[in-house]
């Protein structure tokens, strides 16, 4: 089958989508941008090629006997044993890794003790994990880093103290380890672990009517089912640091227009409010960008200065908009300079003003910000897109939606719940454009 | 801290014309800044409205402002002169080449040469459109306390030079300036010297517009823009109405012909530029501090400019002007009154929108810069109603001219990259619906 995969480098985490022949998603996939974007990339693209696997079984399950009403909760169990699989292949790659840190003066004389220590840690993360891919298991991160930390941090200080050894070496095995780990690409044997992820599943389920042998058949054939990348096209701030020819490179206001009209075809009007920017899009009726502004050098406004606030604020990023929802009546915030952001914030404190007004009043500069950004851009124009990370704040969107209807009356305004891949969506849709109008041309000189 | 040397960076390659620009200039501040041991008068004026035959009527030697901005901002001076003037308490919006300046004069004053501008004699502040030249001389006069000549430019508001306009200022050279200059110099006007120095003028004024225009080639031979700013130096600075810029112009004629007929596309610091990809016009000035990079950013995507609004600020010689022996003092009024930053919106929106048809651009890219209020006004009207016009696309980018801490390499990239793809598409899509057709 015809793939074409779109991948967007952002600051923060690299999103891939996979579409077939038709325009259609098979998959998506995510993973964090922290080190090294060409692995970043790998990763999003793996994520996303199993995302299309579970399609693809979706797709190949459909009437299995046995599985009519219960397709979603047996797609729901691969899956989790599948990440289970992919979990437990990487916690022994980070024992592997981990092992061999055990060398230098540092060790001298404990190395055995050491040793012994990791593999006591590592056999506990093993027993714990399947618990943490449960169903209803709940997850602070989907990422291993943050996954395998968690847990590490929290064994190694009881193997420690029963061990005798000082918990700060078993600490530095784990940190010279973790990002090795991480910008090693991980195996690409997904089939395998597919498998044995199924047989897991039959093994640990029943079901009335169920026939193992059909499912098991379907599985392999959905799992075989060569995937083609046809095209790839990269978008976002990482994409200059991919090794990607020009034509293979389309930038992330471009994808964004087109990501959007993907999603909402009417759509004329895009406000998109990353980590390191602001872009108001216009985009024509075949997601073709018309106009475009941003916000210049100064990164006020953008999530950037919400991680500000919330560092300011000793809170979560995530809790911003829930506790500005609380508010009643909104501060006036004038500065959505981040180095002014905290004097006024402490001020305001100080002022006696509680947090959920002044944190109101915060979401509130940013939209106004975006506002005039929107506006120079040629104003918004039925139907309206916001995507972005902080289109998933919801006192951001409330803001948004008030300040739309004061300057542009009632418009149609979109926020899907898969905005995030935005960027990725539009840049799948330019790799397959490329091959279609490259077949159109052709098509033609013939 | 970068070390790397300056001379170890490729330099533009260098044409005749180059290098007699190069001699000219340095020539140029050797005798502003020997103007103490050989007693010559100086005369600090602006570029645009720029009264250069004039000044030389009186044996008075032109030094400008901007310019030594722009020396300053090219050779990586200006960070420091701006910082400089900011401590001395110019604000941080104030137009850079102005806070430059001061910032230079509290270091010393010192030309391109290391050896300091003498302190001007007279100021001449031939106003037109920009307030800050105002206010700009005010500054220079408190400093050096001499003569300062305000000549008055009506803006062309209704887009058209009445003869009230010219008369009002015809009346003011007779009575204001000419006198005034000839106190400070001690040097009798000559009509006939002034009408001497116009034809020159129209001379080198002949070519300039010649090379301009040679950007109606496919592919262009030059970039009017960044190589643009090169051309403009002699005429729209110390040049003009001598036989220096007649020479200068003349060879850069021949040069710019025989490229064409090569055809050659144009030259860029890392050599001849690959295939002509993208033909944009440029409105607002460049950036300075990173003039280079910034360039890259076009030439490595194949992208010329093929006119630019920049370099008609100076005067607009295109549209038809040319100083007039036959009516001296008529053609500096007029002069004054038709240059670019005296235009009113209309008129600009015109200009761009004429270039974008008969240049065959792709487009039109507004650089607008962060600290100057004359140029930035209006661009957004303008962008849009240009790109109604025309049907082609618009970019804005945003930079400044010589603050090198508001050029933001991967801001101005990333825009450029999208509008060049822009460009792209709605060709494709032009092309898509030609074949649908
Ligand atoms: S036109 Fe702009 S750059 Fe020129 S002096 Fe005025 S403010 Fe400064």
């Amino acid at each position: 089958m015809k793939c074409f995969i779109g991948i967007d480098l952002g600051s923060t985490t690299t999103k891939a989508v996979l579409m077939d022949g038709n325009q259609h998603i098979l998959g998506r996939g995510i993973t964090n941008s922290r080190s090294n974007y060409d692995t970043a990339s790998r990763v999003a693209k793996q994520e996303a090629v199993v995302d299309t696997r579970m399609t693809l079984c979706r797709r190949g399950l459909a009437g299995a006997a046995g599985l009519e009403d219960g397709l979603d909760d047996f797609l729901g169990e691969l899956e989790r044993s599948f990440r289970l699989e992919q979990f437990l292949d990487q916690l022994g790659d980070l024992e592997a890794t981990c092992k061999t840190q055990i060398t230098g003066d540092r060790f001298a004389g404990v190395e055995k003790e050491v040793d012994a220590a990791l593999v006591a840690i590592f056999d506990e993360l093993r027993d714990t994990a399947p618990a943490l891919f449960a169903p209803g298991a709940k997850r602070k991160s989907d990422f291993f880093r943050d996954i395998a930390g968690a847990h590490y941090l929290q064994v190694a200080e009881k193997v420690a103290k029963e061990a005798g050894l000082p918990y700060e070496l078993l600490l530095n095995v784990y940190d010279k380890s973790i990002i090795d780990v991480e910008n090693r690409p991980p195996s690409e044997d997904l089939t395998g672990k597919f498998v044995d992820a199924l047989v897991r599943v039959l093994a640990a389920t029943s079901g009335d009517g169920r026939d193992a042998g059909d499912i098991e058949q379907r599985v392999k054939d959905a799992l075989a089912i060569e995937l083609e990348e046809t095209f790839v096209v990269g978008t976002g701030y990482g994409r200059v640091t991919l090794p990607f020819s020009k034509e293979h490179i389309r930038s992330e206001i471009l994808c964004h227009g087109l990501g959007a009209h993907m999603m909402y075809p009417k759509t004329r009007t895009v406000l998109d409010i990353g980590g390191q920017d602001t872009k108001g899009i216009q985009v024509d009726a075949s997601g073709i960008v018309e106009n475009f502004q941003m916000n210049d050098r100064c990164a006020a406004g953008c999530g950037r200065y919400l991680g500000y606030i919330a560092d300011e604020m000793n809170m979560g990023l995530h809790e911003l908009g829930p506790m500005a929802m609380k508010s009643t009546r909104s501060v006036r915030i004038n500065s959505t300079c981040t180095v002014f952001a905290g004097a006024e914030l402490r001020d305001r404190l100080a002022l006696g003003e509680n947090r959920e007004d002044i944190l109101a009043g915060l979401h509130r500069a940013i939209i106004l910000r975006a506002m005039s950004i929107i506006s120079r851009s040629g104003g918004i124009t039925d139907q309206f897109t916001f995507t972005g990370g902080v289109a998933k704040n919801e006192a951001a969107v409330r803001e948004l939606k008030k300040l739309v209807q004061e300057n542009y009356g009632d418009v149609t305004i979109n926020i899907d719940p898969d905005s995030i891949y935005t960027g990725a969506l539009g840049a799948a849709t330019f790799a397959h454009r490329a091959v279609e109008d490259g077949a159109a041309r052709e098509g033609v000189q013939a | 801290m970068s070390t790397k040397p300056q001379a170890a960076q490729t330099e533009v390659a260098k044409d005749d014309s180059m290098l007699k620009q190069k001699t000219m200039m340095a020539g140029h501040y050797e005798r502003l800044t020997s103007a103490k041991e050989t007693g010559a008068k100086t005369c600090s004026t602006f570029v645009p409205g720029n009264l250069n035959e004039l000044i030389m009527c009186f044996d008075l030697l032109n030094n400008l402002p901007e310019v030594n901005a722009i020396q300053a901002g090219l050779r990586k001076k200006s960070g420091l002169y701006v910082m400089e003037s900011e401590k001395l308490g110019h604000s941080e919006d104030v137009c850079t080449y102005v806070k430059s300046d001061i910032g230079m004069m509290a270091k010393g004053n010192l030309a391109p040469n290391g050896k300091a501008l003498p302190d001007p004699d007279v100021l001449m502040l031939s106003y037109t459109g920009c307030f800050t030249f105002m206010k700009w001389f005010e500054l220079l006069r408190e400093q050096y306390k001499c003569p300062t000549i305000m000549l008055h430019t009506p803006y062309e508001g209704d887009g058209k030079i009445t003869a009230n306009m010219r008369d009002y200022m015809v009346k003011q050279l007779k009575e204001e300036v000419i006198p005034t200059l000839e106190e400070v110099s001690g040097v009798k006007f000559d009509i006939d010297r002034l009408r001497e120095y116009l034809k020159k003028s129209a001379l080198a004024e002949d070519d300039l517009v010649h090379v301009l225009q040679s950007a109606k080639n496919k592919p262009s031979p030059i970039d009017a823009y960044f190589g643009g700013i090169y051309y403009i130096g002699p005429i729209f600075g110390a040049f003009r109405g001598t036989d220096d810029a007649i020479d200068y112009y003349r060879t850069l004629r021949e040069e710019v012909d025989a490229r064409v007929a090569a055809g050659a596309g144009p030259v860029t610091p890392d050599g001849d530029m690959g295939p002509e990809k993208y033909r944009l016009i440029v409105e607002g000035p460049p950036n300075y501090t990173s003039f280079r990079d910034f360039w890259k950013m076009f030439y490595d995507e194949g992208a010329v400019v093929v006119a630019s609004s920049y370099t008609k600020v100076g005067g607009v010689y295109d549209l038809g002007f040319r100083h007039d022996p036959d009516n001296p003092l008529e053609s500096l009024a007029d002069y004054c009154l038709g240059v670019y930053t005296n235009r009113n919106l209309p008129q600009r929106v015109e200009m761009l929108a004429d270039y974008v048809e008969e240049y065959e651009a792709d487009g039109l890219l507004i650089n607008s810069i962060k600290s100057c209020n004359s140029f930035s006004a209006g661009q957004l009207l303008i962008m849009r109603e240009v790109e109604r016009r025309t049907g082609k696309p618009a970019a804005f980018i945003e930079t400044d001219l010589v603050d090198p801490r508001y050029f933001s390499p991967a801001n101005v990239k990333n825009r450029l990259e999208s509008y060049f793809q822009m460009v792209d598409q709605k060709r494709a899509s032009a092309t898509a619906s030609g074949v649908a057709a």
